[in-house]
């Protein structure tokens, strides 16, 4: 659409200005805003869990962050834990102590409100080796091996919870990459980063997003979670001169559909990451961190319109 | 809906057909995976109060928070490579034993109770069981060790030393016996034993220990007229007691 060809406009009349990468280092800074934070909070996690195992960080006489992304304590008094691991133990038949129930229900809370899979793009370690995959997918142009239904995690998620039953064991915590890639890098590296390998391998050369946004039944259960989470990423339906770069650059380009965004006034989807890469590149401003707007609050014209047509 | 009636009910059944056969196909996979892991654990020493082996291994939710607590730096968590079910907390005796903290500092943080926090005394552990080699244990050759004995936290009790006569001269044997109904596991045995490959190891009580069964009786236990006579003779044991050592020493060739 945008190439060669002298200016086209988006349906709002406005000029498609593509989006190009500013030449000065603050401009660069501005776009890269968010992945920096991002990267900063995914590191820093880690830290806290290496500084307290390793080299014994503490506040006021208590340690400061114990465990791993599995299940923690913060300064010895706030107890966390993956809520998925959790029910997975559930479901082998053992009832853990009230202490993991509660760091379940703490974290489930959290992201439940601040956006499922806020997990996926601010947390989860293995972000940053799938990103790496598709930074260099992206550069390299490499073309996917086959096609999958982005809906097949939710057949691993199941399968992952009927596994539990059958085999009385977590199943999923005991093959995830997750796990064995913060696991080994907090309490001590084994041969955890061949499976982490596979996975930026898979991401690069076999499918696109393969395995945060295909196979990964965490990243399921979070999206399943934060289906009705407060943080959304606005979408300003006036300003949208559809020239496609947030749709480029998103890993998970179908949350970004721009009729239902336009509906809603934001991306409603829980499969949406919250990792503000479509905010950064948008050209126009139209996409925007905010809190979710509640359908009866909003007014809808071309919705309204349409259930008519569909009612007829 | 007009649209979709473009895919027959025979597309659908066999949509259904292709997804189903893949979840079962993946899910045998992922099963199988999980079974070839679950059979490593009869090597792992756990951590005090670990439940059953197939309990510990449902509830371990492998957060670690065990090895933060251990002062000693014993415990570890498995790696993928461990072949111990991964991510799971073990230690290797000869490496770094359990030197058995009388406050069980690993024990109360664990979040989900695979470690079971009924655990008071240190001396109920029972993270396994020692065993002697009794072909390369230096004391059971004759030579004056006992060092597993002398080392044993459960001083006397999970390790005595028995004197055996000896067959090449008048020297005794002092022979290192363990006792399961102490041994904690804890696996100090095997890491003082002083012998190239260490003769006294930890493993789970099931991989070694045996069962009588309810079709033996052991007459002396049971308390019958018929068995009155196996009962161990009463009375004061040194009124027996050989000659002095030095004496029966000094007599006769050695």
């Amino acid at each position: 659409m945008s190439s060669g060809n002298p200016v086209t406009t988006g349906p709002n009349g406005r000029p498609v200005k593509p989006f190009i990468m500013p030449a000065s280092f603050s401009g660069k800074l501005q776009v890269w805003h968010l992945l920096l934070l991002r990267r900063a909070v995914q590191i820093g996690v880690l830290l806290l869990f290496i500084g307290t195992v390793r080299w014994g960080w503490e506040v006021a006489g208590r340690p400061v962050l114990t465990g791993n992304l599995s299940s923690s304590e913060l300064f010895g008094l706030i107890p966390m834990a993956d809520p998925f691991a959790t029910l997975q133990i559930l479901l082998t038949g053992h009832l853990p102590l009230q202490e993991v129930l509660l760091g379940a229900a703490i974290i489930l809370g959290a992201y439940a409100l601040l956006g499922g899979r806020v997990w996926c793009s601010w947390v989860c370690p293995v972000n940053m080796v799938t990103d790496l995959s598709a930074w260099l997918r992206r550069h390299l142009g490499i073309s996917d091996l086959f096609r999958l239904s982005r809906s097949i995690r939710y057949t691993v998620l199941a399968l992952a919870l009927i596994l539990s039953v059958l085999t009385g064991v977590a199943a999923f915590e005991w093959i995830s990459p997750i796990s064995m890639l913060h696991r080994e890098l907090i309490y001590g590296i084994g041969l955890g980063w061949t499976a982490v390998l596979g996975v930026l391998l898979f991401d690069l050369f076999i499918l696109r997003n393969g395995w945060c946004g295909h196979l990964c039944p965490l990243g399921a259960f979070y999206a399943l979670v934060g289906k009705l989470a407060l943080i959304r990423v606005r979408f300003d339906t006036p300003t949208c001169t559809h020239c496609g770069e947030c749709a480029k650059i998103c890993p998970e380009p179908q949350v970004l559909n721009l009729k239902e965004a336009a509906a809603a006034g934001m991306i409603a989807s829980g499969e949406c990451t919250n990792c503000g890469r479509c905010i950064t590149v948008c050209p126009e401003g139209t996409l925007q961190f905010d809190l979710r707007r509640f359908p009866v609050a909003r007014q809808k014209p071309d919705t309204t319109k349409s259930r008519q047509r569909s009612a007829l | 809906m007009v649209k979709q009636a473009a895919i027959t009910r025979r597309d659908f059944f066999a949509r259904v057909g292709q997804g189903a056969a893949l979840a079962a196909t993946g899910g045998l996979v992922w099963s199988y995976l999980l079974k070839q892991q679950a059979q490593a654990t009869p090597y792992a020493i756990r951590p005090p109060g670990a439940l059953a082996e197939a309990d510990f291994n449902a509830s371990c939710i492998k957060c670690g928070q065990c090895v933060d607590a251990c002062p000693f730096d014993t415990l570890k968590l498995a790696t993928a490579d461990a072949g111990i079910p991964i991510g799971t907390p073990y230690f290797i005796p000869r490496e770094i034993p359990c030197y058995m903290c009388e406050d069980i500092p690993c024990v109360p943080v664990c979040p989900t109770g695979a470690l079971d926090h009924a655990l008071e005394n240190i001396d109920d552990a029972r993270m396994g069981l020692a065993v002697i080699d009794i072909e390369n244990c230096l004391s059971w050759q004759g030579l004056r060790c006992e060092i597993c004995f002398r080392e044993c936290p459960v001083q006397n009790r999970a390790i005595t030393v028995e004197h055996h006569p000896r067959r090449i001269s008048k020297h005794a044997m002092f022979v290192p016996l363990v006792h399961s109904d102490a041994c904690t596991g804890c696996g100090i045995c095997e890491k003082v034993c002083p012998t190239q490959k260490a003769a006294i190891r930890v493993l789970q009580p099931d991989l070694v220990q045996g069962e009588i069964g309810d079709h033996y009786r052991l007459g002396w236990t049971i308390d019958s007229p018929i068995t009155q006579d196996f009962k161990a003779a009463t009375g004061d044991p040194g009124a027996s007691a050989p000659a002095t050592g030095l004496d029966y020493l000094n007599e006769g060739p050695l």
